[in-house]
């Protein structure tokens, strides 16, 4: 034991086992720090620095997004209005449309009825003067026959005496207007 | 004294001074440990104080490192905040610094661990129970050292190819003129041979001498509790106390230190040849 202790007692000659325990020991540090610790931590080291100096970034782009966004929906508005007002025009121009074509049914109708009327008017003008006629003849004729003294009623001639007074009458009225 | 020089600790002494004993100070037996388990020596199996520390020192790492990056997240706990802060203080202070952040990039998961890795094994020295500075046996600083040489060896003729990386390596400068042979000499002595030993070397001294002065206040307070030598042990004590804080110093400066140089190592196989 002495012996094997003298034989060590040169400070500079390192002995094997202690290198190779030394060497184990640095490889199980530099192994787990090198594979997976320092990775881990450089990753979150980054992440955080991202973050502190991304944040102004961050805020800068969230500043710009909102302002895009901002224009956006004013021109959105824009056009909305623009539309609106071109639906309005739409609704005017459509609704002057149907007022000009009712009134021109109107005027359409109102000239039918007084065609009607024009037509029954004439119609009836028509029938009162026939019936007139056969009245003012029945008169004159009785008022002939009473002034004759005999019926002219019978004589189916007569009539023809009759029409052809009337005639005159007639040509005479005309005459005179 | 113990028949067995890789047991004597302060405590395990009864002998206090005037009782007859010489002062059991501190030496290479101080670093010697009896295995936990197998056979001393320098080529045969055995396990040990310095390996279980150095490899709870591992455990407890990946430990803190887990509990704190294991589910990282955008607002930080106070324990990855604390993470956070080590992880930054490397990454920043000495990879960004020395590498730039462009070609540092890469490089910034190895030196982490390494410091971080160094600085447990410093810290063990002031840990109750433990009270062993891991990187006072050279083997541990040897074979960390050892893994810088390879990577910046590696970076110098991945960069340069190998006649580029020979000039890298010899500081080959036509404007030198005659003098050239001789700083090629002596560049590449010191930079191929005696950097790697050195950077391996400087870790282990300081916390060799840290241990060996904690370790001599301490045994003092302890041998001086005698008559006179109590008054003695008192300043003693205080000198246990104030270097402790000093080593507490020391022992993140020398990581700091160890991972600079690594940085600065690789930052010379990067750099352009003249």
């Amino acid at each position: 034991m002495v012996l094997a202790a003298e034989e060590m007692e040169n400070p500079l000659i390192p002995p094997i086992p202690e290198l190779v325990i030394g060497l184990i020991a640095f490889v199980i540090v530099f192994g787990f720090l090198a594979k997976k610790l320092l990775p881990n931590i450089n990753k979150v080291l980054d992440e955080r620095r991202e973050a502190i100096e991304g944040g102004i970034e961050k805020a800068e782009a969230a500043q710009t997004e909102a302002q895009s966004v901002l224009e956006q929906y004013k021109a959105q508005l824009a056009e909305a209005r623009h539309e609106a007002a071109r639906l309005r025009q739409d609704a005017l121009e459509q609704g002057t449309a149907l007022k000009e074509e009712l009134r021109a049914e109107g005027q359409r109708q109102r000239e039918e009825i007084i065609a009607a009327g024009h037509a029954q008017i004439a119609a009836d003008r028509k029938a009162a003067s026939q019936a007139l006629r056969q009245d003012v003849g029945k008169l004159a004729t009785d008022l002939a026959g009473k002034l004759v003294g005999e019926s002219l009623e019978d004589h189916a001639r007569q009539s023809r005496t009759i029409d052809r007074f009337l005639s005159e009458l007639e040509e005479k009225a005309e005459a005179a207007r | 004294m113990s028949a067995d020089p890789t047991q004597v600790l302060a405590f395990e002494t009864d002998c206090h001074i005037f009782d007859g004993c010489g002062f059991p100070g501190p030496g290479l037996h101080s670093f010697l440990f009896e295995p936990l388990w197998g056979e001393p020596g320098t080529t045969s199996a055995y396990f040990n104080k310095p390996m279980l520390l150095a490899l709870l020192g591992s455990i407890i790492i990946v430990g803190f490192f887990w509990a704190a990056f294991g589910k990282p997240k955008m607002v930080p706990g106070k324990l990855q905040m604390v993470a956070e802060a080590g992880y930054d203080f490397v990454r920043r202070g000495i990879v960004y610094e020395t590498l730039g952040k462009k070609e540092g990039e890469k490089y910034v998961p190895f030196m982490v661990s390494l410091f971080f890795f160094v600085w447990i094994l410093n810290v063990w020295s002031i840990i109750p129970v433990a009270q062993f500075p891991v990187t006072s046996i050279i083997a541990y600083p040897a074979i960390l050292a050892l893994m810088v040489y390879c990577v910046w060896m590696s970076v110098t003729f991945k960069r340069h190819g190998f006649v580029g990386g020979l000039k890298n390596l010899t500081g080959y400068d036509k404007s030198l003129g005659g003098v050239l042979p001789l700083i090629m000499v002596i560049e590449f002595f010191s930079n191929v041979l005696v950097r790697p030993f050195t950077h391996a070397v400087r870790l282990f001294a300081n916390m060799f001498a840290g241990h060996t002065l904690l370790l001599l206040f301490t045994i003092a307070s302890w041998y001086l509790l005698n008559g006179i030598g109590i008054a003695y042990a008192g300043v003693s004590f205080v000198m246990v106390i104030v270097m402790t804080a000093f080593e507490l110093f020391i022992q993140a400066v020398q990581a700091y230190v160890f991972v600079l140089l690594a940085c600065s190592f690789i930052q010379g196989a990067l750099a352009e040849h003249h």
